[in-house]
């Protein structure tokens, strides 16, 4: 080459904020590397110490948590270990509470999301708006008003009697059913809000396209729709099963003592003196995992999709 | 007759789907019900929860000068002065990050960088909470506000990333280019051409990160120190007491609130997509 | 100072000297420009014309200083200037989509150069209502971009470029987002601007007809190179090689061998026998092969039993308002489009399956020696 190489970059605007690049980003880098990377490593680190009577820790490193969690070797710890069921039974309800959460939350936000999507640009804007204020409304209240509204002497049971359909109230507070509802209501938005995003960006000629090639409505549906706003979809369950696994407010509140779910098993190995803390650390650990692993499995999805999409 | 033209042209409408509206409003009914009924209630005059006994505002009274009142407002004043103040500081820190992301070119570590900012979404608030308890005592750092304010400063950054790179995504660069064409510095081209532009992100990331912190209860629980209460963990701790009236006049009062940080942000997400319509 | 080092030419206002400009790694990169020298004059109207990725804008880029060189130099007014950022640049720029500042009013974003380079406030605002003037907006200072139509942003954008009064104004095909009718119009008004105010304007198109109507002189661009420079006659008459006859206009390309040199025409040798005289676009020697390139509106069609350079039967026949177009097939199967003006020859015009001779005009036919 002829003249002098010069330096790449020089004069665009991109490289103004290059040469501080890292300057730009260390704030965050450094919060989240301290109070939360550092925070979680050191969480893994405690589920293998020795609990401590008094809530704390001693520095000897110990399998005593997993295997608390994972096996049963009988009240004075000297029978051969067999599965222990107690912990994984709860992760296990967590994890099927959850899914069924994630699917209904599909089989009403679908629709649901389709639906606004779908309406002309100015009642969109309403419904988006609609969907949208839950979404910023505290979900501790949330979750109290839904106690409110089904508990034993709660509205619906009470206006149930006063019209003479019912002898005593339902229980619905305390069981499955309330935590499932819990879980359904807290995370809806979450649904909605990716699935409507994807709809808004489809393109329906696509699906006038399926129906000139003689497909009905739920053909085009299944075959085209579906497909085209697949991101979305699992965008949105993604949203909604992670918080629901680990969700603390909904079963504490409405699920109480019987239905236990993570959360709260977590919790309770934290508070005062009865707590394990390595053990608390050891759940803790186990749920991250399995969060993970399908926020994982989210991710190579999304990149197969990207290849795929060219 | 216009009908009789109108209903074989609705059949052919392919975007509608049967049944698709009845649940949408199903969806509605559920969002809002528990809520309005609640808000309903907390106007109840008699001493009974579920029976109606006429309008009165003794509950919110009671709020405000009740035998309560003092450890609520405090727990507000806690509430609202630890959401500022997080939601300033990661606004900051997210504003710097999404122009390090998204405006210094392409680089190697961006992925990573992405999940690093990301990484408070992705972990369960539980996991959080017990990893930032763990770390906290482990420093031997007293618990407090100041626990509170940090924790909640971290996982706001991602809340507030979120809108600002999204709004910083599309404006094209060709604003600095011409700034830095009409003899701006580099400088006067951030602040005269793309800080006013992106504004509208940047006030909503700063929203989001406050309404955020504000309803934050399982972190806050954790990291709290004791005799130290935000707003949702008075409330917590009042509701396992039972739901008495106050708390519906409290619940109230916030979703009121909230309503406004709704309609705020979108007026302000609505005039960012007029100067980004003239942008593109 | 010696001519060997390069001084430079001091009649230029913008000199390119052996550009070269490679995006991503110099060996394995996209090389958007492979050496590029140019010299564009004092207050003169010079366009950049080539198809997209012919590296027209990356060149406009780089004087305007968003684009470094990979090598090579440039100078303003004898100044190299290849170093310096933008902002110190007297330079300005209009950019294909206008750039408008959307959060400022129209005499906001006009006065922004003007703020930047400090100039007094009662200076500004009156350079502010001067640039205003000139474009006929002086009643649109306090809007917003948004609310002004495609072509009032076009004009808030040249006055903005033009109100620091900079050496040089870039343009970055600015017309391409009108709609036809104003782009004509605009071309006129841009083309009295640049005479008005004096400044050297330099301007990137792909569109050969915004290029021929408003320029003083054209750099025809292909593959990151300058294949001619010059008038819009010189591109259009004397094509240098066959990218530009083909870009430019519509040509018809005939293989022929050279028979015969003789001082500034040469006889070609037609693949079917007939014997053609040409200007050469360079060195021609006799026997070589080449390409002869002669207009459709240079071609007349005769009736087959009068005297013709070529016979063909007339394949179809399209008509476009002002012309008619005849598509002849020759013997050997290639085809070539004859131009004939509707008004004046509609008595003359043959139909599909009419057996004709094709004469050309006396010196209109080029021999691109390339």
């Amino acid at each position: 080459m002829a003249g002098g190489v010069s330096s790449s970059g020089g004069h665009s605007v991109s490289s103004a904020y290059a040469a501080v690049r890292n300057w730009l980003l260390a704030p965050s880098w450094i919060t989240i590397a301290i109070f939360m990377l550092g925070p979680v490593l050191l969480m893994a680190v405690y589920s293998f110490l020795t609990k401590e009577f008094r809530g704390g820790v001693l520095w000897e490193f110990s399998l005593a948590s997993y295997d608390q969690f994972f096996f049963d070797r009988g009240l004075f710890g000297d029978e051969p270990p067999k599965l222990h069921w107690t912990y994984l039974a709860i992760y296990l309800r967590s994890f099927i509470q959850a899914s069924v959460a994630t699917l209904l939350c599909l089989a009403i936000g679908f629709p649901t999301a389709y639906f606004i999507a779908t309406r002309p640009a100015s009642t969109r804007m309403v419904w988006l708006f609609l969907i949208t204020i839950p979404y910023w409304v505290n979900l501790l209240i949330r979750t109290v008003s839904m106690k409110f509204l089904i508990r034993d002497t709660g509205p619906i049971n009470e206006w149930l009697i006063s019209f003479g359909l019912l002898e005593a109230p339902i229980k619905m507070v305390n069981t499955d059913f309330a935590v499932q509802l819990g879980l359904f209501y807290s995370y809806l938005p979450f649904m909605v809000l990716p699935i409507y995003a994807a709809v808004e960006r489809y393109d329906f000629a696509l699906s006038e396209a399926a129906a000139d090639l003689y497909a009905d409505r739920w053909t085009t549906l299944w075959l085209v729709l579906l497909p085209a706003v697949r991101p979305g979809i699992i965008a949105g369950c993604i949203l909604v099963f992670v918080p629901s696994l680990g969700a603390f407010l909904a079963p504490d509140l409405l699920g109480g003592a019987k239905n236990f779910m993570i959360g709260s098993l977590i919790e309770e190995q934290f508070k005062g003196a009865a707590g394990n803390w390595p053990f608390g650390a050891a759940c803790a650990m186990v749920l991250l995992t399995m969060v993970l692993v399908a926020v994982f499995l989210y991710a190579r999805q999304q990149a197969a999709n990207a290849r795929g999409g060219g | 007759m216009s009908t009789g033209i109108r209903k074989p042209a609705r059949k052919i409408d392919l975007r509608r789907y049967p049944g698709f509206v009845h649940l949408a409003v199903f969806c509605m009914i559920i969002l809002y019900a528990p809520l309005l009924i609640v808000a309903v209630y907390s106007f109840n005059a008699s001493t009974s929860i579920t029976l109606w006994g006429g309008f009165s505002l003794q509950w919110y009274e009671e709020v405000f000068f009740g035998l309560e009142s003092a450890k609520f407002k405090d727990a507000a004043w806690n509430s609202f002065t630890i959401a500022i103040s997080a939601a300033v500081v990661s606004t900051c820190f997210a504003t710097s990050a999404a122009l390090g992301m998204l405006r210094a070119g392409e680089f190697r570590g961006r992925p990573v960088s992405f999940a690093l900012i990301n990484l408070p979404l992705m972990v369960p608030e539980i996991v959080t909470a017990v990893a930032t308890l763990i770390f906290f005592n482990w420093i031997n750092f007293e618990r407090g506000i100041g626990t509170i304010l940090v924790a909640h400063i971290v996982f706001c950054i991602p809340f507030a990333y979120l809108p600002i790179a999204a709004r910083l995504e599309g404006i094209s660069g060709i604003y600095e280019q011409a700034a830095l064409d009409l003899y701006a510095t580099r400088w006067e081209a951030f602040r005269l051409v793309l800080l006013p532009l992106m504004a509208p992100g940047v006030l909503s990331g700063f929203l989001l990160a406050f309404i955020i912190s504000l309803d934050d209860f399982i972190i806050t629980n954790f990291v709290k120190g004791a005799g130290v209460e935000t707003l949702p963990t008075a409330i917590f701790g009042a509701v396992k007491q039972g739901i008495k009236p106050n708390i519906m006049a409290i619940s109230t009062l916030l979703l009121v609130l909230s309503f406004i940080f709704v309609t705020l942000s979108w007026l302000i997400g609505r005039m960012g997509t007029d100067s980004g319509r003239a942008a593109d | 100072m010696n001519a060997e080092t390069g001084n430079p030419s001091a009649a230029a206002a913008v000199e390119v000297r052996e550009v070269e400009k490679v995006f991503g790694p110099p060996t394995t990169g996209a090389r958007a420009l492979a050496g590029v020298s140019l010299n564009i004059l004092d207050n003169e109207f010079f366009t950049l014309l080539g198809p997209s990725g012919c590296g027209k804008t990356t060149l406009l880029r780089i004087i305007a200083g968003f684009e470094t060189v990979t090598s090579g130099r440039v100078f303003l007014f004898g100044d190299e200037i290849e170093d310096l950022p933008p902002n110190k640049r007297p330079v300005n720029t209009v950019f294909q989509q206008y750039a408008l500042f959307p959060h400022m009013s129209v005499a906001e974003n006009v006065a922004f150069g003007l703020h930047r380079l400090r100039h007094p406030k009662a200076e500004v605002a009156k350079r502010v209502d001067e640039a205003l003037d000139l474009v006929q907006l002086g009643e649109f200072a306090a809007r917003r971009p948004s609310q002004l139509s495609g072509g009032q942003q076009q004009r808030v954008a040249l006055a903005r470029a033009l109100a620091p009064r900079p050496k040089v104004l870039l343009l970055d095909e600015p017309l391409s987002a009108l709609d036809l009718k104003l782009r004509q119009a605009m071309r006129v008004e841009l083309k009295s601007l640049q005479e008005e105010t004096g400044i050297t304007f330099i301007f990137v198109t792909h569109d050969q007809e915004e290029a021929l109507t408003m320029s003083d002189r054209i750099a025809v661009m292909s593959r990151g190179e300058v294949q001619q420079i010059g008038t819009a006659h010189d591109i259009y008459d004397r094509p240098r090689n066959r990218f530009v006859a083909d870009f430019i206009g519509e040509t018809n390309l005939l293989d022929v061998t050279v028979e015969n040199v003789d001082d500034g025409s040469v006889a070609c040798r037609l693949q079917d026998g007939g014997l053609l005289q040409a200007t050469p676009s360079g060195e021609a020697a006799a026997g070589t092969a080449g390409h002869v390139s002669i207009r459709p509106e240079q071609l007349v069609l005769v009736p087959p039993q009068e005297p013709a350079l070529m016979q063909g039967v007339v394949d179809r026949l399209i008509y476009l308002g002002t012309d008619n177009q005849h598509l002849v097939q020759l013997a050997d199967g290639s085809e070539i489009r004859v131009r004939t003006q509707a008004a004046q020859q509609a008595e003359k015009d043959f139909a599909p399956g009419d057996k004709v001779g094709i004469r050309v005009n006396p010196g209109t036919a080029r021999l691109l020696v390339d």
